[in-house]
């Protein structure tokens, strides 16, 4: 008898954040922002720049640059890099550290 | 004598210790250990219930959660507690339990037309009928279902159930089963000083060793050296109903009440590095015409009543099987003395019921049961034996085993994918090894012995992910040697005429199951839907694979590709009153309250909920307006003191701290002047409104901001994100003070008069602190800050003290200023005060307006940029009739009042809503009311004549559009 | 990618049934062991070439194909499905229905809707068990209060049914609320009376059945990959099943409307977000309407099979993982709990959550896109359901005629850059507070 797998989805839901300064913390302690990867342009830029800015987004199924504030704890604002189907998280760093994608990143 | 009765004694029951009953307002007796089903068992009853759909009798068809049929409604001190099972519900004395879902009675129950009218009412009839005439669903049809739906009934009870907290556990790792493999891994991880949790869904943990007599000592010593252990805890009565990644679980534990039938559940959250999933196997009923008669069990359950409770569920019984696992019941009847009159075993062979004939049992092989017959219970069986003869047998007890399938949902709630076992002809979990590990028949190991020594290698990768190398076996009891076993074969179904049930609860029969395919709806997940096979509260435990099977063979397609329905949490059906947690009620939210909220309350302030915050209202108990009108008139005519601790207070500091100000403004904040304030807006970048509220420049580097109370969160956390993000090479801090200074406005004429006489050594002259000034104080001798700013509209002042010396201060101000006319005044009474004034709030600040809306455009920087600058420039932004601008609006005749929320239309064109009406009060200083709207295009609309409607209402008034600024519009009050 | 040949003429629905559903046509059948009834829908093998390609089988997908076939006779369309259909966010979410909104466009959109909805039974020849008994929204604040006065006001303004309740009525038509011990007592409530329910999957499979009768085919297990373009102009997508051509590529895909406006080299306005659902233990009848919570974004209502459905805020987080945290459950649950306190000991059955398309400004998107062919049915945020039958109407009649439905003018996708935001709850651009 065959034995294809059935691919169930979702792995991982509850999300806990290595935060820099505080540790390993449930989500419910940080506030989500929202994408990392736009970045205010200067304020000469063109008004289209700023519509993209504040509109447009990835939105990726997969590894997913964001911000996230420690809001229960010490304020820092986060750069995670997490995985929008299995939720695992790759890294968390201060907004000024380089940070790395796995695979594609757009 | 024919039916279920009590032979004798059991391993979960003191005999000794008899427990008396009520069902359906009959007394019975039972004893202490006894569940309330084999209690039910143990006196002769055998209809429990009728099931959801036909109403068909329903027995007692387990003996655990998975339980689809014997649903009873305990009645506890809290009222009734609706779909128990009566297999897992412990059996107090003086508990009083209903059966449900038939009227008048179980006996003879009404609803029963339905069975009769079965053929009528397949899977999915309701989709096809009801549609004529079109009123009669809503009128007719729906009510009528309504009423026939539902299980049990939930009480409204005056007293309801207390909410447990939920606790939080840290653990390395979480142990799901206390069976053969669960214990052992447990042990072996304990032994290795891992902190472990072991938890099991059953009173007493042991899993399948709880019923077999060879197990006993080895499994009394292993929970002897767990019990030992400190690192180990050990929890029964606890199911983890769902794994919901990155380590954390939720745990379903049931504990009982101090009176009967008020056992609660209270929830655990667990934080692990890893798991053991040995969650066991269920086993499965066969899908043969009859299987759901009364007296039909599966066989693994009647074992149970046998050893645990000494309860035989016939007195005659057969058994239909497709594996070995089966026997151990007939063997125990047998040894019990009570009539097996036949096991009917699809197999050819087995080395099973070789030992069973060997103790000299009747098998016939390579045979099947073809029906189970009986009117209202089981009376006998037809059985087709190798050789195509058909026989019948006469008995009172039928039970079932189609083999055993894994419960994988924690593992598949993991995301582990699910892989077809041919042995066990189910699907196994593969779950990823640096989540954790299965262990033992949830993954398809067959036999105690198989499983003890499984468990102990998923503890041996479990601890090797930790880092600890195993060198030697674990010093542990040796289990007893599993005897030989014979491989199962696959039996879903024995087709025939009669209705063979695959959800019992939910009445879907094979038949079902086949129309569906025929209807094309032949994926898993459809057919799950249409049929509601495996939606009941069982969750299709016992059936959900034989449905998935039937309809695989009705596609021609192999079980193993037929796939399975989403597993969802939670395992076991939680309590509302358990997963909230103790935060219900009074305790959803927590309360904010102010420093001086005592004093507020002793001075008989009625409380008004801003947000989390308890702010007063108005200090008097009387809620209408003349009490508001008077404390506003007051403040007008001489003087008012008003609590505004609750606006959210931000020190920004650093030598960028002024141009940090200019970018997160609209308006400039570096040219304000040491000692001087400024009203500010926000804007959100796509050039709407965020907040307003004042800056205060203390020194060069220095600045304290202020925000309203409800954007005090947003706002602190938009500056945070953008100095972090945006400008973090920038030297600027932002530190929140909310909660460090209480604040008070004192407000009105007599307001300078009043601070001069409790500010110490401050020339408070008009010449010397000026409006929108700002200076340190001492204050009652506390070191404080004053400014002068006016949000009512009067010469007013705001006094900043640190929070702990509020009382101090307020005290003293009232002491000295009563006497000069000074008197509180609530949050009502200065909305009346800011409305006649045309100050904005979150009425007219709603998240949708813009600065130019508002009439606050000029303030906003024309050429540097600011959060907003680029977006706030867009056209749909700019000035004019499609946008809502801010205007005044009161009442052509002032004998009518205005309502919020009225909107506004002017009755000459056809179009409908113009605006509405954000804010309104009864004016202080003249007759009638003002307001405050959002009009298209208002500020060309100055002096227009409106009509104000509220349809809801039935109020129609006219009005005239008019400045916001009702009172004072050349400031001469508040720069007095 | 499997290569199948392929057909270059439409197929007759052969083998589905023809017939129509009724009571007669039920108990005939109730005689004869219900072996005459026949595949609901055709499912269809995919054809070369279509002249509109709908990818995405769910409400709005089969709604819109409904549509194109029945009001603008096109029916050389495709729905073409990634796996059964109605499994996306139709056959996951509340199935509340409502026109309570602020904005006058999309209170008249969804009230467009609603009046649909009321005949949608006879429309389909399908029972989805469309049942009005009232949505009330209960208010626990007076700011709370002027703002449903308003919205109330608009919608009785605009003809459409709304009622202020006090506490006295709110207690009478929903016995069990606790008006006073919560932690926010409810001052009142607003009653849209033709608010209601439905049952989801009927809808799915009612449109599915109507739109394969009327010509369209709909391609079940057949995943659009990429879609294809040439010189700004779709060509047709690239599928699990090969390429299909294509004059006018629709997407109806909420939830992973991003996914695949990004094979064609769009950015849109949206975050996919999680939204979670629950349903307890079949009960006899304690709730007769659909209530929410002020305090809390909590909303409640009773299936005719007796469970109680009921329903919280998004998490609030990216992602298409399909299932919610357990703090949010219950965070949920506690609202609930103190609402209804009578809940305590009933147990919930299931939790299960669905990938939404939350928005910049909370409202959806019916419109073109920048490349040339293809449309958008997206960013509905939390509110898709409801909408089936206008969402249907409005993108059908976009693509045929090339102009926006009266009823769905404000819904383009420009609006964003332009400003012309439909925002409701005046959250802003940040699609996790919607």
């Amino acid at each position: 008898m065959s034995a294809a797998p059935v691919p169930t989805r979702g792995r991982t839901d509850m999300l806990r954040l290595r935060c820099p300064h505080c540790g390993l913390r449930d989500e419910a302690e940080f506030r989500y922002r929202g994408d990392a990867t736009q970045l205010r342009p200067a304020g000469s830029a063109p008004r289209e720049a700023f519509v993209h800015y504040v509109y447009a987004r990835n939105n990726p199924k997969g590894w997913h640059v964001e911000w996230w504030m420690h809001v229960a704890g010490c304020r820092a604002v986060l750069r995670v890099v997490r995985h929008t189907v299995t939720h695992e998280i790759h890294s968390v760093t201060l907004p000024q550290e380089p940070v790395d994608v796995p695979g594609d990143v757009r | 004598m024919t039916g279920p009765t009590r032979i004798g004694t059991g391993a979960f029951i003191d005999d000794t210790q008899r427990v008396s009953f009520r069902f359906d307002g009959r007394v019975y007796e039972g004893r202490r250990g006894d569940t309330l089903a084999s209690a039910l068992l143990a006196n002769g009853v055998t209809v429990v219930g009728r099931s959801f759909k036909y109403h068909r009798r329903r027995g007692i068809y387990t003996a655990g959660p998975e339980e689809p049929s014997a649903l009873v409604t305990i009645i506890g001190p809290y009222g009734r507690e609706p779909n128990r099972p009566a297999t897992v519900t412990p059996l107090d004395e003086g508990l009083v339990v209903e059966s449900q879902n038939r009227w008048p009675s179980l006996a003879f129950d009404a609803y029963g037309v339905f069975g009769a009218l079965s053929r009528f009412l397949p899977a999915g009839f309701y989709y096809k009928t009801f549609m004529w005439p079109s009123f009669a669903w809503e009128r007719l049809y729906e009510p009528l279902i309504r009423r026939a739906a539902g299980l049990g009934r939930l009480d409204h009870p005056p007293r309801s159930a207390p909410s447990p907290e939920t606790q939080h556990h840290h653990a390395d790792v979480l142990v799901v089963g206390a069976g053969p493999a669960g214990l052992s891994a447990a042990a072996m991880l304990g032994l290795a000083g891992l902190r472990v949790i072991l938890a099991d869904q059953d009173a007493h943990l042991g899993g399948g060793t709880l019923l077999d007599a060879d197990w006993q000592s080895w499994r009394t010593q292993m929970l002897a050296r767990l019990a030992a252990l400190p690192n180990v805890r050990l929890w029964p009565r606890t199911t983890v109903i769902g794994a919901y990644g990155h380590g954390v679980y939720g745990a379903l534990e049931t504990r009982a009440g101090t009176q009967p039938g008020s056992q609660t559940g209270h929830l655990h959250v667990v934080r692990a590095a890893s798991t053991v999933l040995a969650t066991g196997s269920v086993e499965r009923l066969i899908a043969v015409p009859g299987n759901d008669l009364p007296g039909v069990m599966l066989a693994g359950a009647a074992l149970r009543y046998l050893v645990g409770h000494g309860v035989c569920v016939g007195n005659r019984i057969a058994i239909f099987t497709n594996n070995d696992d089966a026997y151990a019941t007939a063997l125990e009847y047998r040894r019990r003395g009570i009539a097996v009159e036949a096991v009917i075993d699809i197999r050819e062979y087995s080395p099973a019921a070789d030992r069973a004939r060997g103790a000299g049992l009747t098998v016939y092989a390579s045979a099947k049961v073809e029906s189970i017959l009986g009117r209202h219970r089981v009376s006998g069986i037809k059985v087709r034996d190798r050789s195509g003869q058909a026989l019948t047998l006469s008995v009172d007890g039928v039970l079932l085993s189609g083999g055993y399938t894994p419960a994988t949902a924690l593992a598949t709630q993991l995301g582990a994918p699910l892989h077809w076992n041919s042995p066990i002809a189910a699907f196994i979990p593969d779950l990823a090894p640096s989540l954790g590990q299965v262990a033992g028949s949830a993954h398809g190991v067959c036999g105690l012995a198989a499983a003890a020594t499984d468990g102990l290698s998923a503890a041996t990768h479990v601890l090797s992910a930790f880092g600890i190398a195993v060198s030697e076996p674990p010093d542990l009891p040796t289990p007893p040697n599993d005897q030989p076993r014979g491989d199962l074969e696959p039996c879903w179904e024995v087709p025939g005429r009669g209705k063979a049930f695959v959800d019992l609860q939910h009445d879907v029969t094979t038949a079902d199951i086949r129309l569906a395919r025929r209807e094309g709806y032949e994926h898993v997940e459809h057919m799950k839907r249409y049929t509601t096979h495996g939606m009941a509260t069982d969750q299709g435990r016992i059936g959900g694979l034989v449905g998935q099977a039937v309809l695989a063979l009705a596609r021609g397609i192999d079980v193993a590709e037929v796939g399975q329905p989403k597993a969802r949490p939670f395992v076991e059906p939680v309590p509302f009153a358990t997963l909230a947690g103790g935060e219900s009620g009074e305790h959803f939210k927590p309360r904010r309250l102010l420093p001086l909220h005592d004093w507020h309350v002793a001075a008989g302030a009625t409380f008004v909920t801003a947000g989390l915050w308890m702010r007063p209202l108005v200090y008097s108990q009387d809620t209408g307006w003349s009490a508001v009108l008077s404390e506003a008139r007051h403040v007008r005519r001489e003087a008012g003191i008003t609590d505004v601790s609750s606006l959210g207070k931000l020190e920004v500091a650093g030598s960028d701290a002024a141009a940090f100000l200019d970018f997160v403004y609209a308006n400039t904040m570096s040219t304000l002047p040491m000692g001087r304030c400024r009203y500010g807006i926000m804007l959100r970048e796509d050039g709407i409104l965020l907040d307003d509220g004042t800056v205060a420049r203390l020194g060069k580097d220095h600045f304290v901001l202020t925000t309203t109370t409800v954007n005090a969160t947003a706002v602190l956390d938009h500056l945070e994100f953008h100095r972090q993000t945006v400008c973090p090479h920038w030297d600027v801090t932002i530190s929140d003070v909310g909660d460090h200074w209480a604040q008070f406005a004192i407000a009105g004429p007599l307001s300078r008069a009043v601070l001069s006489e409790v500010v110490d050594q401050t020339d408070l002259s008009n010449e010397a602190f000026p409006f929108m000034a700002v200076t340190g104080i001492t204050i009652a001798g506390i070191a404080g800050r004053l400014f002068r700013i006016s949000f009512s509209g009067e010469l007013a002042y705001e006094v900043a003290v640190p929070a702990r010396h509020a009382l101090t201060v307020w005290t003293r101000l009232l002491e000295v200023g009563t006497p000069l006319g000074l008197k509180p005044y609530g949050l009502d009474a200065l909305n009346t005060l800011r409305i006649e004034k045309g100050h904005v709030t979150g009425a007219e600040l709603n998240g949708q307006t813009t600065a130019g809306d508002l009439g606050l455009g000029r303030l906003c920087k024309q050429t540097a940029d600011y959060i907003g600058a680029a977006l706030v420039q867009r056209e749909a932004l700019q000035s004019g009739d499609t946008r809502l601008e801010l205007v005044g609006v009161k009442p052509v005749d002032s004998e009518q009042r205005l309502r919020n929320g009225a909107h506004l239309i002017d009755p000459d064109t056809d179009d409908h809503s113009l605006g509405f009406i954000t804010s309104s009060t009864p004016a202080t200083e003249q007759v009638g009311w003002v307001g405050l709207a959002l009009l298209r295009g208002g500020h060309a609309r100055r002096g227009q004549r409106l009509l104000a409607v509220s349809p809801v209402h039935g109020e129609t008034c006219a009005v005239e559009i008019t400045s916001p600024h009702h009172l004072d519009p050349e400031n001469a009050r508040v720069r007095a | 990618m499997k290569l199948l040949p392929k057909r270059s003429r439409p197929r007759r629905s052969s083998g589905t049934d023809s017939g129509d559903y009724s009571l007669f046509r039920l108990l005939r059948e109730g005689l004869v062991g219900h072996r005459g009834w026949r595949p609901a829908w055709h499912k269809a093998e995919p054809r070369a070439r279509y002249r509109v390609v709908i990818v995405g089988g769910g409400g709005q997908g089969l709604s819109t194909a409904h549509a194109l076939a029945t009001q603008h006779g096109i029916s050389d369309v495709a729905v073409l499905e990634k796996g059964p259909i109605g499994l996306g966010n139709v056959g996951r979410n509340t199935t509340i229905i409502r026109s309570n909104y602020f904005h006058p466009d999309n209170v008249r959109f969804y009230e467009h809707s609603l009046k649909l909805w009321e005949t949608l039974e006879q429309t389909l020849n399908f029972n989805g068990m469309v049942s009005q008994r009232g949505t009330l929204n209960l208010f626990h604040t007076e700011a709370q209060r002027d703002l449903f006065t308003r919205r109330a006001n608009g919608m009785r303004l605009l003809g459409i049914d709304a009622v202020a309740l006090d506490r006295k009525e709110v207690k009478a038509l929903v016995p069990r609320v606790d008006l006073d011990h919560g932690r926010f007592p409810v001052l009142g409530g607003f009653l849209q009376p033709r608010g209601g329910t439905v049952r989801h999957d009927a809808v799915a499979w009612g449109y599915a059945r109507a739109a394969s009768r009327a010509g369209v085919d709909i391609v079940e297990h057949c995943e659009v990959r990429r879609v294809v373009s040439e010189r700004g102009r779709v060509t047709g997508v690239e599928t699990t099943q090969g390429f299909i051509g294509a004059d006018i590529v629709c997407l109806a895909v909420a939830g992973h409307s991003s996914t695949l406006a990004s094979t064609a080299g769009l950015r849109l306005p949206i975050e996919s977000h999680v939204l979670q659902a629950f349903v307890t233990e079949a009960i006899k009848p304690v709730l007769d309407v659909v209530l929410t919570y002020g305090a809390g974004h909590f909303y409640i209502s009773q299936s005719d099979k007796g469970g109680l459905v009921f329903g919280g805020p998004i998490d609030g987080y990216n992602t298409y993982g399909q299932r919610g945290t357990l703090p949010v459950a219950e965070e949920v649950v506690a609202a609930g709990l103190t609402l209804l306190p009578s809940l305590a000991k009933l147990r919930i059955l299931r939790q299960w959550g669905g990938v939404m398309d939350m928005s910049m400004d909370g409202s959806p998107i019916i419109s073109r896109t920048p490349l040339e062919g293809l449309y958008l049915n997206g960013g509905w945020c939390y509110g898709g359901f409801k909408a089936i039958p206008a969402g249907g109407v409005a993108t059908a009649h976009l693509i045929a005629t090339g102009e926006s439905h009266a009823i769905a003018k404000h819904l383009d996708l420009d609006r964003f850059a332009d400003g012309r935001l439909i925002d409701e709850r005046g959250a802003g651009p940040y699609p996790w507070a919607h």
